[in-house]
């Protein structure tokens, strides 16, 4: 049977098990758009930009492990996909974008919105096609879903030239692939696996860094049997989140930068590190070289690229972790480590900058929390970039796994509002509440229009410092306090933005009207904004400054606005 | 590209997919990580379909297994290998045009003898020189011709093969015969490929 090559397209998509495409359709793609209506099973959701298209996709793969699905024009269509395909590339999140292209006479010829999308998204993609015939375009699909979601996943974007679209070619799917090139490891050496487990067994002070990779691996029954049986802490990275629940015994928060201060204590006085699905991120590890000195280190990791590339292992795994898990669990001996269970406990103790602080001032931290306790840390929490971010992330306790949805490799401001609209449609059932901060929610709020046209009910909490505060925050702390370009002194008012969105648009100015808010905003059937307005220089602690150490780590609010460090 | 660097020198070989952009994107990757490309020579391999490169590139053992490491992941690359430390023939090609008249051409012709290397075009006042074999004697014999007047070098950069057996017979045809007499100063070169 002959097909065109956009009936191709969407007949390998729902092979995929696609559902829901993000985009925006233009000249170059209108082929494949006025195809649509005849594959009802494809819904699609349009978009008010397409960086909005990338990030909803990439909120959506994030919080159902599938491959989100963007769409977009040539040119200016596909340029704008560039931050969010980026994103989904740093953070390892599986992602099919597909964008038309100039008709293949015309390419290399300058046309109208030609742009070479595959050369400028080579180095931000797991992978790319340009597709010249329509006859590839079952055969690129399959791959393009089957690397996106397999091994590290990764975003792949597929480039498809106008008149392929309308090209007829025979259709008949694949059933199996060929890519000799492609075939990532997923089961760890048996011998190292026994030398980690022997590591494991011998450590006094074990720690877990568990990274995005246990979610990515849906390793978490494992990662709580290692713990339990072991009786190990366990340490979540920023993107791991959500991958261990928070109100268990062992866990022991997010290290780092802005983690509690106490995890990256615990890093330090402990004498083996378990790393787990993590990639010793600078934003973690600070210094090289002075990160978890005096430890030995397991790695178990499914890139054998990022082993050795920022720390030194002992015992490096490469695999996939559930399976790797699950033989190392064999060999790990039940233990209980009381006297080390007990200095951690004692850290927290001592350390317990992470506390909402006493004040009758509105500040973000008791934002976060009332949500918590609203939602009985059961939400999906969506952020953008910033403090709200390292806020929602220390604050919120988070008790299912993919409920934490965050851009934390590239830190894209803006991927607060698609990000949770991708969330939103990903998991209708669940609660999202996008923690927005007023700069980010500024860059992509055009997408509410998008959640009140398509009945998609996110509930945001606007962090409103009127400051780029993190930045402002470096500020404050590197430059005496000169506040350069990071005051928004006018703000537009959320409340009526949210009134002229059509949803509900509320504004919070004091701590006591907090938790009325939050109720209204999740009574209410549709999308709500409710305007937080916060300390507006409340920062961030702990604060590690980057490339440092954790001796150079700053718990406490210092003395307020004396002069600054350096 | 440059070739005194103190960094050591590692030889990769890859075999890839022949599609179009494949070199593109290998060489991007090269040049976002920072890594350093030497040398890069490319051509069919005995597989329809397949290409091989052979990469010469500098750095220390940590930055060559991330090279290795991250061109194994481009999708397209299909087997790599770094061969530095193991027993493998090495070569590249070179043209050299050498400034040449008739005082000088017979010395030129001397020199080029000694390195079994060949000249393949003589006009009034050049001759062209093709010369075979690792890059140190690529290197040496531009050198040696240097004081004549180099003109112009083409190379093809080195292509590199394990050998076959351990036992390492070695019948290199591209090897020179040892100068008797050293020419010149600048001829520090020694035969690493062989006895
Ligand atoms: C697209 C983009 N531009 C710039 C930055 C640099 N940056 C990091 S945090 C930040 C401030 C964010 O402000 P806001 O969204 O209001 O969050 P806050 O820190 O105030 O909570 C900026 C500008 C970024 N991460 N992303
Ligand atoms: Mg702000």
């Amino acid at each position: 049977m002959k097909l065109t090559g956009a009936q191709i397209l969407c007949e390998s998509m729902l092979r995929e098990g696609v559902d829901v495409i993000f985009g925006l359709p233009g000249g170059a793609i209108l082929p494949l758009y006025q195809t649509l209506p005849q594959y009802p099973a494809l819904r699609h959701i349009l978009m008010r930009h397409e960086q909005g298209a990338a990030h909803a996709a990439d909120g959506y793969a994030r919080v159902t492990g599938r491959p989100g699905v963007a769409w977009a024009t040539s040119g200016p269509g596909a340029t704008n996909l560039v931050t969010g395909i980026a994103t989904a590339q740093m953070d390892s999140v599986p992602m099919v974008a597909v964008t038309g292209q100039v008709a293949r006479a015309a390419i290399g010829s300058d046309a109208f919105q030609e742009t070479d999308i595959t050369g400028i998204t080579l180095p931000i993609t797991k992978h790319n096609y340009l597709v010249m015939s329509a006859a590839d375009i079952g055969r690129v699909v399959k791959e393009a879903f089957h690397i996106a979601s397999t091994g590290r996943p990764g975003p792949v974007l597929i480039d498809i030239p106008k008149d392929v679209f309308t090209e007829k070619a025979d259709f008949d799917y694949p059933d199996s692939l060929d890519l000799p090139g492609y075939k990532p490891t997923l089961d760890g050496h048996p011998s190292q696996v026994k030398k980690a487990a022997k590591l494991i067994n011998e450590a006094k002070r074990p720690v877990i860094l568990a990274g995005h990779g246990i979610i990515l691996s849906g390793a978490y029954e494992e990662l709580r049997d290692l713990a339990e049986k072991a009786q190990i802490p366990v340490i979540t990275t920023l993107l791991g989140i959500s991958c261990f629940p928070e109100d268990h015994v062992l866990c022991v928060g997010m290290p780092g930068m802005h983690g509690m201060a106490y995890a990256s204590w615990a890093i330090e006085e402990a004498d083996l590190v378990i790393a787990l699905g993590m990639r010793f991120d600078d934003r973690i590890i600070g210094k090289p070289s002075a990160f978890a000195a005096n430890s030995k280190k397991i790695h178990i990791d499914i890139d054998p690229s990022e082993i050795g590339k920022n720390v030194k292992v002992d015992v490096p795994i490469v695999g996939d972790l559930k399976r790797v898990l699950r033989m190392l669990n064999k060999h790990v001996d039940a233990a209980v480590h009381v006297e080390w269970l007990g200095r951690v406990e004692e850290l927290k103790r001592q350390h317990p900058s992470h506390l909402v602080r006493e004040t009758d001032k509105l500040i973000p931290q008791c934002v976060i929390k009332e949500i918590s306790e609203a939602t009985n840390g059961e939400a999906i929490i969506v952020t953008g970039v910033g403090q709200h971010q390292m806020w929602a992330a220390q604050h919120y306790v988070f008790k299912e796994p993919r409920s934490f949805v965050s851009s934390g490799g590239s830190g894209a401001m803006g991927y607060e509002v698609p990000g949770a609209l991708g969330a939103q449609v990903g998991r209708p059932d669940k609660v999202v509440w996008s923690v927005a901060g007023d700069g980010g929610f500024q860059m992509t709020m055009s997408e509410v229009a998008t959640m009140v046209e398509n009945r998609i009910p996110v509930k945001f909490a606007i962090i409103n410092n009127g400051f780029l505060g993190m930045v402002r925050q470096w500020q404050e702390a590197f430059y005496q306090r000169r506040y350069v370009a990071t005051s928004y002194t006018r703000n537009p008012d959320f409340a009526k933005l949210g009134d002229a969105f059509g949803c509900l648009g509320l504004k919070v100015t004091d701590k006591s009207q907090v938790r009325g808010a939050i109720q209204r905003a999740m009574a209410y059937d549709g999308p709500a904004i409710v305007d937080f307005i916060v300390e507006q220089e409340e920062n961030v602690y702990p604060f590690i400054p980057s490339g440092q150490t954790i001796h150079d780590m700053i718990e406490e609010p210092r003395p307020h606005r004396q002069e600054s460090r350096r | 590209m440059t070739t005194d660097s103190a960094l050591p020198k590692h030889t990769i070989t890859a075999l890839v997919e022949d599609r179009p952009g494949v070199l593109n994107r290998v060489v991007s990757m090269f040049r976002r990580r920072g890594f350093n490309i030497a040398s890069l020579a490319v051509g069919q391999s005995e597989v329809a379909g397949l290409s091989r490169m052979t990469f010469v590139v500098e750095g220390d053992d940590t930055t060559v297994e991330q090279v290795t490491k991250h061109m194994h992941k481009l999708i397209d690359v299909i087997k790599v290998s770094d061969i530095s430390n193991a027993n493998t023939v090495e070569r590249e090609l070179a043209l050299i045009r050498v400034s040449a008249n008739a005082q000088t051409r017979n010395e030129i012709m001397q020199i080029v003898g000694i390195f079994r290397a060949n000249v393949v075009d003589v006009a009034p006042d050049s001759v062209v020189v093709e010369v075979t074999g690792d890059q140190d004697k690529v290197e040496s014999l531009q050198n040696l011709l240097k004081p004549f007047g180099v003109v112009e070098v083409m190379r093809t950069g080195t292509i590199a093969m394990n050998r076959g057996m351990a036992t390492g017979a070695r019948t290199d045809e591209a090897r020179p015969r040892r100068p008797s007499a050293t020419p010149s100063s600048r001829a520090t070169w020694t035969d690493r490929s062989g006895g």
